[in-house]
């Protein structure tokens, strides 16, 4: 079940566009933003909301890589792996999250506060290697920083 | 060296809104422009040269002009590509972060141009600091009377939305973005029709991109003999924002007058390279152009120049290879990109590119045999233009092709010894 | 027309076609995938590339895709230019990547037109070396079987099952080499047109799971050409056999009737042919000893000798059957095997097209309509193929949308685009919620008498010399003035109505609608929907109603009854029938499987199905069609019709006529509405260069080794006196004229897409034309009903039944069909939320239910359309009583 909160916020993007199953990525955001991932039964339930068939909602959400349809941690890591980064030595990096982090790509931390994912050129390369943490932008990144960064998590 | 795209943008890159923004002159060319006939505005832009900064270089005033401006339309629309997703690309960040409300100011005046009424900035999913300034930008002009059904009191009408995308870089391709826009997969469409005359939902559209849009104001504001006369190209109006990235010693963004020379960006602005490491090549536009080597440093950076030496322009962010740096694992890692972020809706991208990524890293894995060589070649043409049904596959192949071209030896390294040296 | 250059041949042909439909009706060999002549261009798949000249002097040219270029004027293409030809086998080898080598294992082998591309590109070796990616695979019901690993990703499942069929449970996921196509999660196709996705598909992604438990190749079915039993539409079809079971339902093209597709209930509803309730043997229930055919006509003609006897035939037996029982025991004594009250509204029906000015339509004249207006009827349940076409229609009025854009109508992406999702007028008055609905205009739900008065109303606000019913609401006469206006304002009306309301004020006010609007000067067409695949048929033949020849039966003391192919419990009232057959000494039944009348039969003679049986049936537009024998039965099965006259001769009553072509032109001579139907397909004496067509392809397989249990010399095959058909392999494997299409195949198309090959272009007609002859037109001037029911009252006694159909279930056939009953579910009360209420019935539950003398128990349905007074009650589900009367609820 969707909350009030969610049908509310949804509701209020439909005005954006000139009909409501055009908000479906938007929802989709909503829904996401309010629990992390989006779930079967609440592609469902957006399904209800928006009057498209749950296959209408889930052919969208699958082909986009920043909607999460498993579970992810608390704070997802975006590490950039595009060309800049590789040059700058993204790799070491990655090394490093995987051994402090005890996860690969695509996995979450035990305490559920991480989930480790690959993403394109950050758009940042003069700061190369870079990395997102939720919201937040890292660059320039070394291992000594990344500690640093991680541990501002809780 | 006048500098308008970049000149109100502080060292610290921290936005400036409106309040500053109209001291320091804006919203100028929105007055100027709306006393106009929008097609004046479109003729002006025509002649100023300004080429579409998305990568492709076209006439931003001709491509307005194909927008029917007669007959009844339920909506126009301009949309701003902020999608910036291409690997080594990072000048439209800098420009929504900083300066906001002269995207907003172009976009006013753009969609005059073309009587469009409804707008939206489309920004990349990952720029959430940029699409927090964007939507506070926003909020401040329609709070001033720059956007609204009452533009300034002259009854003029246009509102426009921020839209946050979710992944994939083919939203990029303004086709595939019209379809994101509509909630959508983000599969590019077919042209013909082209989105002038049936775009988002169905009406006329104009995709352009942030860095377009945000010559507009300047045009306006200083008129054509001026916009021209800042690039050192005849026929290429205004300047670029001209980046590097990889291990240069400053690497970095300038906003320069095209015309410039490879040399100078790599030298005097990117401050040459790392201690220790020599010039191999560099993308001069971001991942889905061609590389340029050594013999190609004192071209100058403008369209035609960087085409004749068998590149593209790009998005002028270019992307450079140090001698230490493996060039197949560069390739292999660019089409790794591609290959991910292949829509999956033509054969040949969909397949080509995963097959091309396997072969590299069979090679860089020391495993690569002679004939994949003559495989790789073989993709370079089988994913040509014309023969998939968007550029991102053509794109996808430019650094292949060139990189066999100017590393040939690099790769045959590879199979003969069996392994990576520059592991 | 354009001026053309294809391969240094100059062409004429139409501009609104792109190159690709223009080359392929030329007859050049381009391959294609994500095209379909129904479906349009999307150009993803790449595989159709030609190479395109600037002008003479271009000698060089440029790769295109065919389907994505307007055949415009001065077109220069090559489509064997070495560039094009290089670039096409390139794209199969990027498909062969990761599609797997099952063809062996394959059930799409041997008609896939992925392998036929394959060959025809010429890519034969393969580099890729890597490993291919795998899927998982959904269950998705009873009909469709998933195999993911073989999909090319040509888009043409989702475009054809959302874009063209409407619906929305199947979709594309996921993106780049990992996309995926089916359903979000494991579970039943909900569409009703499912099966196409078979013919499709170009792999073996979704397959036929009903011929997939056999598996049987293509070249190894024995197959004829055949009309679909299963309801009043008459979709053509081919039936397949192998090894005396019927194993698959394939569509056969017809662009007038079913163009290239058919619902599901015609494609899998063919199994109540395998069932094990199938007459094999003549049965004598009294018998002491075992009945042969001698022994069976011995008895007949002894118990027969000197008595008086009637016949009820049927509609769902063939117009020869009919005549032939008809003319054994007389006009007088003859029954079409319709109740009253059927009867009353097939004849109305027939008689409305026959008198009235207004044209019934093909399902491709229903497809060109502009604005449709639905009366009484839930399309998609009763006659499953004119929902789809009228899905097509309402697409019409936006189609000028794409043309003033500048896009033409097979860009099919674009177009859509432009049209969003909008679409023209659809008005739905109908008891329940159809399911049409999701694309109507507006909808109204009421009780039968009052979407008759709607439509009156309507008829009104079109010519205002007509009555408008008294005491209507504003709401009514507001909706009524819009549905008229809609109507008025295109070149090309469509009025769908039919006899499932059991209402004949319904169709009499959709016949005074369609009226209206042609002395308005409109193209309108009036489709009227009947409940079997003959019964137009039997209107035409003439006979009494069921009750009427019991009646007199009694009164003449009649002492035999002869039933063919006929329940008669799904006629009339249980009870009802009961009395009526215990007035005879004998009842001799006459069909192929058991049923509630075979049961209180004295004599049961077996008889074939549509399989096994030679016919002519009348479909719903009044189009005369003829279906042809599949096999050879290995028991003593024959037609209904020579069962007849072989029982006419024991009993030394002779009809005319021996052979097939014998009955046929009796009908046609004896009916005046029914001449010509010997002309519809060639005489049995037919022969293409000195030859039969043969029902079995020239790769028929097994043959010498079939029999060879029984004998290790080859048996003599059967001969077919009937018809121009050789049950064998032996006869002219070239192009047969359409009527006699056994197959689809021509060299190096073993797929269906080798239809393209019997058309004059693609999409368009067959050459020769498309089978068929249509027995009704409209005459000059119409008249008008004007029979307007009181409205309708909620009843104090009880609630008032409606029929509710349902595609799988409510169909006697198909309903013996194992995959469809697996989708029919139990029989079922349609009620309001009202009267749930009222009754302190929930959803799902099972209640009993009494209805004149007889008592059922039904799922109760809550349906918040429906009006309240009224009790939709599950149509031809087994143990309803056919009588409809009031219904009330044992506590
Ligand atoms: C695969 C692909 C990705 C693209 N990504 C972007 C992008 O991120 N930003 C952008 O402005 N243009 C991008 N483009 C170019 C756009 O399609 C389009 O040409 C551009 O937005 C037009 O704006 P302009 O005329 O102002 O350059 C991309 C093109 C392709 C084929
Ligand atoms: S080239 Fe084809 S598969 Fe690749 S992104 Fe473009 S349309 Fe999609
Ligand atoms: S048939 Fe032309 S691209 Fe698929």
């Amino acid at each position: 079940m969707l909350t009030a909160e969610e049908i509310h916020e949804i509701k209020e993007e439909f005005h954006l566009y000139p009909y409501k199953q055009a908000a479906c990525i938007e929802a989709l955001k909503v829904v996401q933003k309010h629990r992390r991932w989006v779930s079967d039964e609440n592609v469902k339930d957006l399904a209800g909301l928006l009057e498209m068939s749950a296959e209408e909602i889930d052919s969208v959400a699958t082909f986009y890589n920043l909607i999460y349809r498993k579970p992810v941690g608390k704070y997802v890591i975006l590490l950039c792996d595009s060309v800049s980064c590789y040059i700058m030595g993204y790799e070491t990096v990655l090394q490093h999250l995987e051994r402090t982090l005890g996860i690969k790509y695509g996995e979450t931390t035990k305490d559920d506060r991480f989930t480790m994912l690959p993403v394109p050129c950050l758009g940042t390369c003069d700061h190369a290697p870079a990395m997102m943490v939720g919201k937040d932008l890292y660059r320039d990144l070394t291992p000594e920083k990344i500690d640093e960064i991680l541990n501002s998590y809780k | 060296m006048e500098r308008p795209l970049t000149k109100n943008i502080r060292p610290d890159g921290k936005p400036v809104f409106i309040k500053e923004y109209e001291s320091l002159g804006g919203y100028q060319s929105v007055k100027k422009a709306l006393k106009m006939q929008p097609k004046e505005v479109t003729e002006l832009v025509k002649k100023s040269n300004l080429k579409g900064r998305g990568g492709a270089g076209f006439n931003t005033g001709l491509k307005w002009s194909f927008v029917p401006m007669e007959g009844e339309f339920e909506h126009k629309y301009l949309v701003a590509n902020g999608d910036e997703m291409e690997p080594g690309t990072f000048k439209d960040r800098l420009l929504i972060e900083g300066d906001p409300h002269q995207l907003i100011e172009g976009m006013i005046v753009t969609a005059f141009a073309i009587q469009a009424d409804e707008g939206y900035i489309f920004i990349r999913g990952e720029y959430a600091y940029a699409a927090d300034v964007v939507a506070k930008a926003l909020a401040e002009a329609y709070e001033a009377g720059y956007l609204g059904s009452n533009i300034m009191k002259t009854g003029y009408k246009f509102n426009l939305h921020l839209h946050t995308s979710v992944g994939r870089y083919i939203c990029g391709e303004e086709t595939a973005l019209l379809n994101s826009l509509e909630g959508k997969r983000a599969n590019p469409r077919a042209k013909p029709p082209f989105p002038q005359v049936s775009g988002l939902f169905g009406q006329p559209t104009i995709v352009n991109n942030i860095e377009t849009l945000c010559n507009i104001p300047h045009i306006i504001n200083n008129g054509v003999e001026w916009y021209n006369g800042l690039s050192l190209t005849p026929g290429d109006g205004g300047t670029k924002l001209f980046g590097a990235s990889g291990k240069v010693k400053k690497p970095g963004l300038w906003e320069l007058p095209f015309g410039v020379t490879l040399r100078e960006l790599l030298e005097d602005y990117a401050g040459g390279m790392q201690d220790g490491l020599k010039f191999k090549g560099c993308l001069p536009g971001g991942a889905s152009t061609d590389f340029l080597v050594a013999e190609h440093l004192d071209i100058k950076m403008d369209y035609a120049s960087v085409a004749a030496a068998g590149s593209r322009l790009g998005t002028g962010t270019m992307i450079v290879l140090d001698d230490k740096t493996c060039p197949v694992g560069m390739v292999l890692n660019l089409e790794h990109f591609f290959a991910q972020e292949s829509c999956g809706f033509c054969t040949p991208c969909r397949e080509g590119l995963p097959w091309t990524e396997k072969i590299l890293r069979k090679i860089e894995e020391g495993k690569g045999e002679m004939k994949d060589l003559d495989i790789l070649q073989f993709h370079t043409k089988f994913m040509g233009p014309g023969n998939t049904f968007c550029a991102l596959a053509p794109g996808a192949m430019a650094p292949l092709q060139s990189a066999l071209k100017y590393f040939r030896e690099d790769f045959e390294l590879h199979i003969k010894e069996h392994k990576c040296s520059w592991k | 027309m354009a001026k053309i250059k294809i391969n240094g041949k100059e062409l004429e042909v139409d501009p609104k076609k792109n190159l690709l439909e223009a080359s392929i009706s030329a007859g050049f060999d381009v391959p294609y995938f994500c095209w379909h002549p129904k479906l349009g261009s999307i150009g993803s798949c790449r595989q159709c590339a030609v190479v395109k000249y600037r002008d003479e002097n271009d000698k060089v040219g440029r790769v295109v895709m065919s389907c994505m270029e307007p055949a415009s004027e001065g077109s220069i293409i090559s489509t064997d230019a070495p560039q094009a030809v290089e670039f096409r086998s390139n794209v199969i080898e990027a498909l062969m990547t990761n599609h797997p080598h099952d063809c062996p294992v394959c059930d799409e082998g041997g008609e896939c037109h992925l392998q036929d591309m394959t060959v025809m590109s010429g890519h034969t070796t393969r580099r890729y070396e890597f490993e291919k990616r795998t899927h998982k695979n959904q269950y998705l019901g009873p009909f469709i079987n998933h195999e993911m690993n073989r999909c090319i990703q040509c888009y043409r499942c989702v475009r054809y099952y959302r874009d063209y069929a409407g619906g929305d449970d199947l979709n594309v996921f996921s993106s780049r080499n990992r996309v995926y196509f089916g359903r979000a999660n494991d579970g039943v196709l909900e569409s009703e047109f499912s099966g196409n996705l078979v013919e499709v598909c170009p792999t073996g992604v979704f397959t036929d799971k009903t011929l997939k438990k056999h598996h049987t190749r293509k070249w190894d079915l024995t197959t004829a050409p055949s009309v679909c039993v299963h309801c009043s539409v008459g979709c053509n079809t081919i039936a397949g056999e192998r090894y005396g079971s019927v194993r698959r339902i394939y569509s056969r093209y017809n662009e007038q009737v079913n163009g290239y597709f058919l619902c599901d209930r015609g494609r899998f509803g063919y199994e109540f042919v395998n069932s094990d309730q199938r007459i094999k043997k003549y049965i004598i229930p009294a018998a002491t000893e075992g009945v042969t055919k001698t022994t069976a006509f011995d008895f007949i003609a002894k118990a027969l000798k000197g008595k008086k006897i009637v016949g009820i035939g049927s509609p769902r037996a063939s117009l020869e059957t009919n005549f032939t029982l008809k003319q054994l025991v007389g006009s007088e004594n003859f029954s079409i095997g319709l109740s009253k009250l059927d009867y009353q509204l097939a004849k109305l029906a027939v008689d409305t097209l026959k008198n009235g000015s207004v044209k019934s339509p093909s399902l491709k004249e229903v497809e060109q309509s502009e604005s449709v207006f639905v009366l009484g009827e839930d399309v998609t349940q009763t006659a499953p193929m004119l929902a789809l076409a009228i899905r097509q229609a309402i697409k019409n009025l936006v189609k000028p949308k794409a043309d003033k854009a500048g896009i033409p109508q097979w860009n099919d992406a674009p177009v859509r685009e432009v049209i969003q999702s909008a679409h023209g007028p659809l008005h739905i008055a109908a008891p329940v919620a159809t399911r049409l609905d999701d694309v109507a205009t507006t909808t109204y739900y009421n009780a039968p008498e009052n979407i008759a008065r709607l439509g009156y109303a309507v008829a009104h606000y079109i010519n205002n010399k007509l009555v408008l019913p008294s005491g209507l609401s504003e709401e009514v006469k507001i909706l009524a003035g819009k549905i008229a206006a809609d109507l008025m304002a295109s070149a090309k009306p469509l009025v769908v109505s039919g006899v499932h309301c059991k209402n004949e004020d319904i169709i009499k006010a959709a016949s005074d609608v369609a009226t209206a609007l042609k002395e308005a000067g409109k193209s309108v067409s009036l489709s009227l929907t009947f409940e079997e695949s003959n019964s137009f048929g039997v209107v035409l033949i003439e006979g009494k109603p069921l009750e009427v020849l019991f009646d007199d039966a009694k009164t003449a003391k009649a002492e035999i009854l002869i039933v063919v192919e006929n329940d008669l419990y799904r006629r009339l009232s249980k009870e009802r029938v009961d009395s009526c057959l215990s007035q005879f000494e004998q009842v001799i039944v006459l069909d192929h499987n058991c049923t509630s009348t075979t049961k209180k039969a004295t004599v049961i003679l077996p008889v074939g199905t549509f399989t096994e049986a030679d016919g002519t049936f009348v479909n719903q537009e009044g189009r005369a069609q003829r279906f042809y024998q599949v096999f050879v039965p290995e028991s003593d099965t024959a037609e209904s019709w020579r069962r007849i006259a072989e029982l006419a001769k024991a009993i030394e009553k002779p009809v005319v006529g021996e052979s097939f072509f014998d009955f046929t032109k009796a009908v046609a001579n004896s009916i005046p509405q029914c001449k010509g139907i010997n002309g519809i397909a060639p005489p049995p004496d037919y022969k293409i260069e000195g030859q039969k067509v043969p029902r079995e392809s020239h790769r028929y397989s097994g043959r010498t080794a079939m029999k060879a249990n029984i004998n290790v010399h080859e048996l003599k095959p059967a001969e077919d006196l009937d018809s121009p058909m050789s049950f064998t392999m032996e006869g002219f494997h070239g192009e047969a004229p359409s009527a006699l299409t056994t197959s689809y195949w021509s060299p190096g198309w073993n797929s269906v897409q080798s239809i393209n090959k019997y058309q004059i272009e693609v999409g368009g007609a067959l050459h020769g034309g498309d089978p068929g002859l249509r027995l009704v037109e409209p005459v000059v001037k119409g008249t008008y009903y004007q029979s307007i029911p009181d409205a309708f009252k909620v009843s104090s006694k009880g609630l008032v039944a409606v029929p509710v159909y349902k595609i799988f279930g409510s169909e006697e056939l198909s309903a013996k069909a194992p995959a469809v009953k697996e989708r029919s579910g139990e029989a079922f009360v349609v009620l309001s939320t009202a009267d749930a209420v009222k009754q302190g019935l929930k959803e799902g539950e099972t209640v009993e239910i009494s209805m004149g003398n007889q008592i059922t128990s039904m799922n109760v349905i809550i349906m918040k359309e429906l009006a309240e007074g009224l009790a939709g009650i599950s149509a031809g589900y087994c143990g309803v009583n056919p009588e409809l009367s009031e219904v009330s609820f044992k506590k």
